[in-house]
């Protein structure tokens, strides 16, 4: 059904003569599924397999005076008790891998501990059993420190430092800036031009994935100096380098089988079960199992995280939208983990699905004394949209509109210029109200029920702003780009002292003119020169972090 | 700690183990007997992704204890088909896409088959009831109830081992 709808809409625009695109086909793991013969990594059965149960903090701030472990060694079927001594490279961000952020999360922190729940040590024993009554003997001398849980306090001059590589609580982007900005065409001229200005605070809360299978991972000796390593993970390829790194082991010793998870929606991305049960069997010479129970998985395994908008409309009495401004503060808890991206993703979706011709964005990485924040179906993106249209539906009801006719209106249209400065193709946001519509039996103006995605975009609405507000808020020093890739963590984490990070305030705000884009030329004959051979291959830079590969 | 023996039928076949005290009914068939069919989600009780059948009646296997199916009959998902030929349940959730991550299938084709055990042709509300203890994430329910309509439509009512 939905298929004809889009045959029907996008006629014109799509060759629909594909072969298995739009026909319903069987998933090729539906039969395992059914007969429960899908190999989940629990579903690997090995002789002589040790548990392992990490020791947790009982604080969300703390420093750790002292680990007594000598009780807990002497219980029944205890094999080995980890502390962070025995990581090899015990500090870690996962995006470490696309050289994106410092090095900023223990795997067993031996220091401090900045999250309730965070494990400072690790039990292995013959049975679950033995390993739980183990970790209740494992005496933990700590430090209580004053905590901070909302994002907005942990900005303040003189909040507690949650997370010492990033002193001010705030992820630093490409090593210069305190938070991601948009800057496209001048707000501040937009609200001035406005008939009205509409302004709206939104709040959401961190929300758990609750895959039904719990995180996890066992590893276990194989031949040839090798681990064999069944995962739940999402994400095999961060798993097995993040395992790699962390236990200062090449990659091609560890064999690593996923690939066949029972719920994940994000959260089985970090990669903290692997390493762990990798470390197990090292220590011991045994296969080893770490999996969070279901409480774990509740309290510890890693949230969506909440985000705080704050947006402000610059609004004609026609419902048109002239200026847009977000202040955003994602909640990353504690450690960074995939919270620095989420915001590099959401920041390039604003201002939302509409054409605004001046958008503003500062958005902040928070770190504060909650669980870290993780991936989650669409994270980044969800979250911001959420406060986008909770705030249409605030703008049409203070303009008198209705709140489809107002989306419609500001909807983006083919050849539409967007804020991250790429021509919009492919809308479809008009189509997708007016079918709602339709199906709400909801009744719509004439021009709202024939206006087109494909109508009336381009031409003035696909240029550049003339001149675009930029400044440098924000900007901090003393950050140099660690890489990984780079192979400079030689000289991270300890050898360099603490970062120092000054901000300027208020620098002053200085226009900046944009060229209109050039509108892409039809291809010539003849492709591109190849580069040139003899140009140097730089080392690796993900665009993600704001460098391109060269 | 002192073991004891237990003898129950799994789908049919005879079984033999020694349990520990206290040990679950789950563990003893995923590492006792090699059934690895019905899957852990919480050991507590509140998911349903373990549930199995004893004497036909849907249990949760994490929450039962081992010794006490001395001499009872035990169904999972492991015996639904009849080798090759899929069970019409196991037929409906493929065709209905009812299963996505496939974790909590195991324990869904267990409630819903002791569901159409003792109603053969149930309403959409008697088959929501059956299932209300296994939780899915994945697919929002409606296939799963679809797929177990389907199957009812389709005889799924057989009698188990």
């Amino acid at each position: 059904m939905s298929i004809e709808f889009r045959k029907e809409y996008f006629a014109d625009e799509r060759d629909d003569n594909l072969n298995e695109v739009g026909k319903p086909t069987q998933r090729q793991d539906a039969l395992g599924h059914v007969t429960g013969r899908s190999p989940y990594f629990d579903d690997h059965l090995f002789d002589g397999l040790l548990h392992i149960r990490c020791v947790r903090s009982p604080h969300h701030h703390a420093r750790i005076r002292r680990i007594d472990t000598s009780e807990a060694e002497r219980m029944p079927g205890v094999v080995r008790i980890i502390t962070g001594k025995d990581v090899p490279h015990n500090l870690n961000t996962l995006l470490s891998l696309l050289d994106f952020g410092l090095d900023d999360e223990p795997l067993l922190s031996d220091k401090k501990v900045a999250y309730k729940g965070e494990p400072v040590a690790a039990v292995v024993a013959e049975t679950e059993r033995a390993a739980r009554d183990a970790v209740a003997k494992v005496r933990v001398d700590w430090e209580e420190l004053p905590a901070v849980f909302d994002v907005e306090d942990a900005v303040k001059p003189g909040a507690p430092v949650v997370n010492e590589v990033y002193p001010k609580n705030l992820f630093v982007y490409h090593g210069r800036y305190d938070h991601q900005k948009l800057r496209y065409g001048d707000v501040e001229a937009g609200f001035r031009q406005a008939d009205r200005i509409i302004e709206g605070r939104y709040q959401m809360s961190p929300i758990e994935q609750a895959p039904t299978e719990t995180c996890g991972a066992i590893a276990a000796p194989e031949t040839n100096d090798r681990y064999v390593v069944y995962t739940s993970t999402q994400a095999l390829f961060f798993s097995l380098d993040t395992t790699s790194k962390l236990l200062k082991t090449p990659s091609n010793r560890l064999h690593f089988i996923g690939g066949t998870v029972g719920g994940g929606f994000g959260g089985k991305v970090d990669s903290l079960h692997e390493p762990m049960a990798v470390l197990g069997t090292m220590l011991t010479g045994r296969p080893c199992k770490y999996i969070f129970d279901r409480e774990e998985e509740m309290q510890v395994g890693a949230p969506r995280g909440a985000e705080r908008w704050y947006l402000k409309d610059g609004v004609m009495n026609d419902g048109r939208i002239v200026a847009r401004k977000f202040v955003g503060y994602f909640d990353s808890g504690a450690y960074t983990r995939l919270s620095s991206y989420a915001i590099i993703k959401g920041v390039g979706h604003l201002p939302g699905p509409y054409t605004i011709p001046n958008v503003y964005a500062d958005v902040y990485c928070v770190f504060t004394n909650r669980t870290p924040a993780t991936a989650m179906r669409g994270f980044g993106i969800t979250g911001v949209d959420f406060a986008i249209e909770a705030h249409m539906d605030k703008v049409a009801h203070e303009v008198g509109l209705d709140p489809i006719e107002l989306r419609i209106l500001n909807a983006y249209r083919d050849g539409d210029m967007k804020a991250h400065r790429r021509l919009a193709k492919n809308t479809a946001l008009i189509e997708c109200c007016q079918v709602a519509a339709e199906k709400a039996k909801w009744p719509l103006s004439q021009a709202a029920s024939q206006a087109s995605s494909l109508r009336d975009g381009g031409g003035e609405r696909g240029r550049l702003p003339a001149h675009t507000a930029t400044d440098q808020n924000g900007l901090v020093s003393g950050f140099t780009a660690q890489s990984y890739a780079k192979k400079s963590r030689a000289t991270q984490p300890s050898a360099t002292p603490p970062p120092q990070m000054a901000r300027h305030e208020s620098a002053p705000v200085t226009p900046r003119v944009e060229q209109p884009r050039p509108q892409p030329v039809q291809p010539a004959s003849a492709p591109p020169p190849p580069p040139a051979a003899t140009e140097q291959r730089h080392t690796r830079f993900s665009s993600i972090s704001g460098l391109r590969r060269r | 700690m002192a073991k004891k023996p237990v003898q129950f039928r799994l789908n049919g076949s005879e079984k033999a183990v020694f349990v520990d005290e206290g040990q679950n009914l789950l563990d003893v068939l995923r590492r006792g007997v090699g059934d690895l069919t019905p899957k852990y989600g919480c050991g507590q009780g509140t998911c349903g992704t373990c549930t199995v059948l004893i004497d036909g009646e849907p249990h949760l296997s994490c929450l039962t204890l081992a010794e006490t199916i001395d001499g009872r009959q035990v169904s999972t998902t492991a015996g639904l088909a009849r080798g090759s030929e899929l069970h019409p349940l196991q037929a409906a959730f493929m065709d209905g896409f009812a299963a996505q991550c496939g974790y909590c299938t195991p324990g869904m084709l267990m409630a819903a088959s002791a569901l159409l055990e003792r109603n053969p042709d149930p309403s959409r509300e008697d088959i929501v009831e059956a299932i209300s203890g296994n939780i899915c994430r994945c697919t929002g329910y409606e296939p799963i109830i679809n797929a177990i309509l389907a199957a009812a439509k389709a005889g799924g009512a057989r009698r188990y081992g």
